[in-house]
């Protein structure tokens, strides 16, 4: 079966004044119906501007995908008129961002924030469309969904912003929704109950799901697959079982061996992985990752490696792999 | 006071911080109090590490400022030391500063921008007159730097040339600089990236040892806080609910607060992850301008006993004298 979502050889330049920034670099990966993939990496690494590349939403200038294609459904999304892609938009494919406290319009009500795309895809009437928006606000827990539909969204606290952005979401039923760190400025038990709802939503309603985090273990929990990018690329893919119990990037490797774990023994030390992460602009020759690199030989500071298949279903980007 | 004196740094009893909410800008009113800590006590020994945990808002920043007289609390005993440090007056409270630091969370916030690096790490030097020449101050501050692995030749630089595992480094170096006993440390990791996380983490391990520092470790990452800390308390809404050794509390947690935070931070490893048991709670943290009655948490508690627990407050008590305490009618 052909993947719903196929990202081929996506880059994403931005023009700044100190240079030019390769935020994406010839990035690959694909995604079928109602699977769930995880795009894990640290704050600025590129998988925000992967995500919203997808969308067609990097702001022009300074930003622009240079190359590659993203084939949904068989179409290529960077060959749409801007028209056509409005009707991808929100429809086929919905975003959940980071900041549901700045996400949310402060002078609209709920329910007129949620019943726009449905008005504007699938041409329902504002009644309509508020009373669908009361199924959704149930349909992600909001107590007294009926009353919520008009507060502003002032009202309502941190998780309950990210529920309705979730509803938003799911309002057109689309094929995937992207979820860009959805979970990060909200407490633990906060967090675990939106990512237990998104899970059972998106096997309800059978959406594909791209989650980008920092955070392993919700990757662990959550996806299917995996993929790690570093300063733009991706470094290494493969099943969440493969990832975790054979990482083959010495970042992934490192990355695993830096964060404290529940079930560890407390007397284990954690190994931080040196340095810091690189600037875009002075992005190290070769491998981009050979200055904190343990195992790095003379020919990771020449030459980049490209993902390589180790098995069926992981690759990794690493000389070291490389006979 | 008890005879383990020397072995008992801090000890607070009873402490409450309310804060009052007015209304009106010419005849203010006061009408009701936000108490972010409601009566919480507990000790930490000299050398040790005590976790505070719990969700935004519960009350474990406001108690970490209170330890070190940021804010004047409503109620309630602090000693350090063995000495009572409440309602002490401005001019000891100096001399108290020099043995009890802060570190920030927000490695971006906490540093004046027009300060050089040096300049930031050496001012509680000059403030509290600790060296003697300009040459013994330089030398001090770089033998700072040093130790918290900056190299010394950055000490002209300012802040917005460091990146943030390297400007909490900085935090780190000033908090030292006046050879504290007591460092409150407030979410020092949480705003940093993971790979750099394990490096800020060890460096506070190796200076506990290095120079026998006690610390109160407060954080909402209970992985991170599991692994630097020898005891734990859980707060929920300005009251400690559950404290224990950390293994005790990750092993056996008995709260049911406590439970359910530990079942909600995913363990990085699928398979293990598989496998564990997850208890969801329902519902959100109540305002701390009016929470419920009884035990704060009975309403979003998977096994509440009505109507014990919605009507009488339980009181923090020792199991076994095992020296794990908790907060619930239940178990």
């Amino acid at each position: 079966m052909a993947p719903l979502l196929e990202i081929k050889n996506l880059s994403t330049h931005f023009f700044t004044d100190d240079g030019l920034i390769k935020a994406v670099d010839r990035i690959s990966y694909d995604i079928h119906e109602g699977e769930t993939v995880g795009l894990v990496g640290e704050s600025g690494c590129g998988k925000s501007v992967s995500a919203l590349s997808l969308l067609r939403l990097i702001p022009n200038p300074p930003g622009k995908i240079v190359g590659g294609e993203i084939l949904f459904e068989g179409r290529d999304l960077l060959k749409l008129t801007e028209d056509e892609m409005c009707e991808v938009r929100g429809n086929k494919m919905a975003m959940i961002f980071q900041e549901p406290m700045n996400s949310l319009n402060p002078v609209k009500t709920i329910g007129w924030q949620i019943s726009e795309p449905l008005e504007i895809h699938l041409g329902m009437s504002r009644e309509e469309g508020l009373k669908k928006c009361v199924q959704l606000l149930t349909d992600v827990k909001i107590p007294e969904p009926a009353a919520r539909v008009n507060a502003y969204p002032h009202l309502f606290s941190g998780g309950m912003r990210q529920r309705t952005m979730i509803a938003m979401g799911l309002g057109c039923n689309p094929k995937l929704i992207i979820a860009d760190e959805p979970t990060t400025a909200l407490d633990v038990t906060t967090q675990a109950q939106l990512l237990e709802l998104m899970k059972n939503l998106t096997r309800d309603y059978g959406t594909a799901l791209i989650i980008i985090t920092h955070n392993l273990g919700v990757v662990a929990r959550y996806a299917d697959r995996i993929n790690v990018m570093y300063a733009g690329r991706i470094i290494e893919k493969g099943s969440a079982k493969d990832i975790f119990k054979n990482p083959q990037h010495p970042y992934t490797e490192g990355l695993m061996a830096s964060v404290p774990r529940l079930d560890h023994d407390t007397k284990q030390k954690l190994v931080p992985i040196e340095g810091q992460p690189p600037d875009f602009l002075h992005i190290p020759k070769g491998c981009s990752f050979h200055p904190r690199c343990v195992y790095a030989f003379d020919r990771c500071r020449v030459e980049t490696p490209e993902l390589t298949p180790l098995s069926e279903k992981h690759e990794a980007a690493c000389w070291r792999n490389v006979k | 006071m008890s005879n383990n004196n020397d072995k008992i740094l801090v000890e607070v009893k009873d402490l409450k911080m309310h804060f009052p909410i007015s209304v009106g800008w010419m005849f203010k009113k006061t009408i009701g109090h936000v108490k972010a800590v409601d009566g919480i006590s507990f000790k930490i020994a000299r050398g040790e590490t005590l976790g505070l945990v719990g969700e935004s808002g519960c009350g474990k920043t406001t108690t970490g400022r209170v330890i070190l007289q940021l804010e004047r609390p409503t109620s309630g005993h602090i000693f350090f030391e063995g000495k009572e440090i409440t309602g002490i007056e401005e001019k000891g409270l100096r001399t108290l500063r020099r043995k009890m630091q802060m570190i920030f969370q927000d490695p971006f916030g906490s540093l004046n921008p027009r300060m050089t690096a040096g300049e930031i790490i050496g001012e509680p030097l000059l403030i509290h007159r600790l060296t003697q020449s300009k040459g013994e101050y330089e030398e001090k501050v770089k033998e700072l730097m040093t130790t918290v692995g900056l190299s010394p030749a950055m000490m002209e630089r300012y802040p917005h040339e460091f990146s943030g595992g390297q400007r909490q480094r900085i935090g780190v170096a000033r908090a030292l600089s006046v050879r504290p006993n007591l460092i409150v440390c407030d979410e020092p990791v949480s705003a940093l990236d993971v790979s750099i996380q394990a490096q800020i983490i060890n460096l506070l391990e190796e200076l506990q040892e290095k120079f026998n520092l006690t610390y109160l470790f407060i954080a909402h990452d209970l992985a991170v806080v599991r692994h630097i800390s020898n005891r734990i308390a859980v707060m929920y809404l300005g009251e400690i609910v559950e404290i224990a050794t950390r293994g005790d509390l990750y092993k056996k947690p008995l709260h049911p607060y406590t439970k359910s935070l530990l079942s909600a931070v995913p363990v990085p490893d699928p398979v293990v992850e598989a496998q564990r048991e997850h208890v969801l709670l329902e519902g959100e943290v109540p305002s701390p301008f009016n929470p419920p009655p009884g035990c704060k948490f009975h309403p979003r508690c998977p096994n509440a006993d009505f109507p014990r627990c919605q009507e009488e407050k339980p009181i923090l008590h020792e199991i076994e004298g095992r020296n794990h305490w908790v907060a619930c009618h239940g178990g």
